[in-house]
């Protein structure tokens, strides 16, 4: 319990070490911003509680925010993605279940499974996150342009990392 | 309060969730200059546009209250024009106006209170009577044109007889060349009189505008009738035309009735005339 605590402390402060030193640093383009630090709510463990699910979650995006600057945008992106975790791990679910002791990994459930929790959820969050930093319908082309082109960075990085930390 | 909390331990995960959602853009809004601002400029434009509608009901509640205050106003502006053109004339005749009557008309305005169009007879109720110095034989004009004379007063009530009832005779003159003539309402169409004993060698036009002559001492010379629709000649050396009215009687809200302080003493002196 302590070690799984601690890990996803550490997990926690890794996500947004990467995402506030080095992400955040990275212009690539305007259309480009890869939110990576979303990874820790998509890898916490399938018996986590709501209430900690969504604390946990806001206090991810309030952290991020606080970097930034922007106070409620990361905040509520993350809310409402951990919102609709349980529900979506629910829909995806293989045949008998998850078993107890596996994490939501790509080690554990194969590629094509992770890769369509990682996508839905992280076009949730994008989505939100980009049309409240705009805040109007009016350019509601690029806006989408953008979410597309940055969830599509924050997706390849997320399994990268599947590949390279995340081992068995 | 068992159940409640009964009910929010089933729906923690919702309400936290929107607690913290709340946060959240409690938080957005504040502390972001470009959020908080068209945040503020949207509410702003829904209150501005709720406002504007509410206004325009409220609005129209209160136009019974506005047309009355209007009608007083009406009334008081006419009043004062009144003493003014006495007061013109009488330093244009170089005569002194006895102290006693400084004026000539009293106006004021009443709400009408039952109407008929439709019969040969018909009658107009307000509610002014003798307590409010409603006298019969009263002119009753609406802003439009004349309406008709008081015919019978209670203590709260009157009952004016219109230029719609068959047993109303109008002194009514032609305003560009002055020649009168009896305005009556033959039963037909609202909107129609019929004035005669206009000689037939008066040029009329279709369009010419009908007054009041003035000469019953009950209505002040030069009040809006109506207009000539139409007139054909009668056997005899008259015309017989169609006036229509000014004033549409169906739909008739507030009046003026105007006093003739002066009616009494031009009566009395006509009579010990034509007694003679």
């Amino acid at each position: 319990m302590i070690r799984l605590l601690s890990r996803n402390i550490i997990c926690f402060v890794v996500v947004i070490l990467i995402q506030v030193l080095l992400l955040n640093n990275i212009q690539i383009s305007n259309l480009i911003n890869p939110y990576f630090y979303v990874l820790f709510i998509l890898l916490l463990p399938f018996e986590t509680p709501g209430w900690l699910l969504l604390c946990a979650s806001f206090i991810l995006g309030l952290t991020v925010d606080l970097f930034m600057n922007t106070p409620g945008m990361h905040s509520v992106s993350c809310v409402a993605m951990a919102f609709l975790r349980p529900p979506l791990l629910a829909a995806i679910a293989p045949r008998d279940g998850y078993d107890a002791g596996t994490y939501p990994r790509l080690s554990y459930y194969g590629f094509e499974w992770f890769l369509k929790y990682t996508v839905i959820l992280v076009l949730v969050h994008h989505l939100l996150l980009f049309y409240i930093e705009v805040f109007r319908f009016s350019e509601f082309f690029s806006t989408f342009i953008k979410v597309i082109f940055s969830s599509l960075i924050s997706i390849v990085l997320i399994i990268i990392s599947q590949y390279f930390i995340f081992r068995k | 309060m068992r159940n409640l909390i009964q009910l929010i331990i089933r729906h923690h995960f919702l309400l936290l969730f929107l607690l913290l959602e709340s946060l959240s853009f409690f938080l957005l809004i504040h502390y972001n200059h470009f959020q908080r601002a068209s945040f503020t400029g949207f509410t702003s434009s829904v209150e501005g546009y709720l406002y504007d509608k509410f206004g325009g009901v409220r609005d129209y509640f209160n136009l019974r209250k506005v047309n009355e205050d209007l009608a007083k106003e009406n009334t008081l502006l006419r009043n004062q024009l009144d003493r003014l053109q006495l007061l013109d004339y009488r330093s244009q005749e170089n005569d002194v106006a006895p102290p006693d009557s400084t004026r000539q008309y009293v106006f004021s305005q009443a709400r009408v209170l039952n109407n008929s169009v439709n019969k040969e007879f018909n009658f107009i109720t307000i509610d002014r009577g003798s307590l409010q110095n409603i006298k019969p034989e009263m002119a009753v004009t609406s802003p439009e044109g004349v309406v008709g004379i008081v015919f019978s007063v209670s203590r709260h009530f009157s009952v004016i007889m219109p230029l719609l009832n068959r047993n109303l005779r109008l002194s009514a003159k032609i305003r560009k060349n002055n020649y009168f003539g009896s305005l009556t309402w033959p039963g037909e169409s609202t909107e129609e009189a019929i004035l005669t004993d206009i000689p037939y060698h008066v040029k009329l036009d279709i369009g010419d505008t009908i007054v009041t002559s003035g000469y019953s001492a009950i209505f002040p010379e030069g009040l809006f009738v109506g207009t000539i629709s139409g007139f054909d000649r009668l056997q005899g050396n008259f015309y017989q035309i169609k006036v229509k009215l000014a004033v549409d009687f169906r739909n008739l809200e507030y009046v003026y009735l105007i006093e003739n302080l002066l009616r009494d003493e031009q009566v009395t002196l006509e009579e010990n005339q034509y007694n003679d």
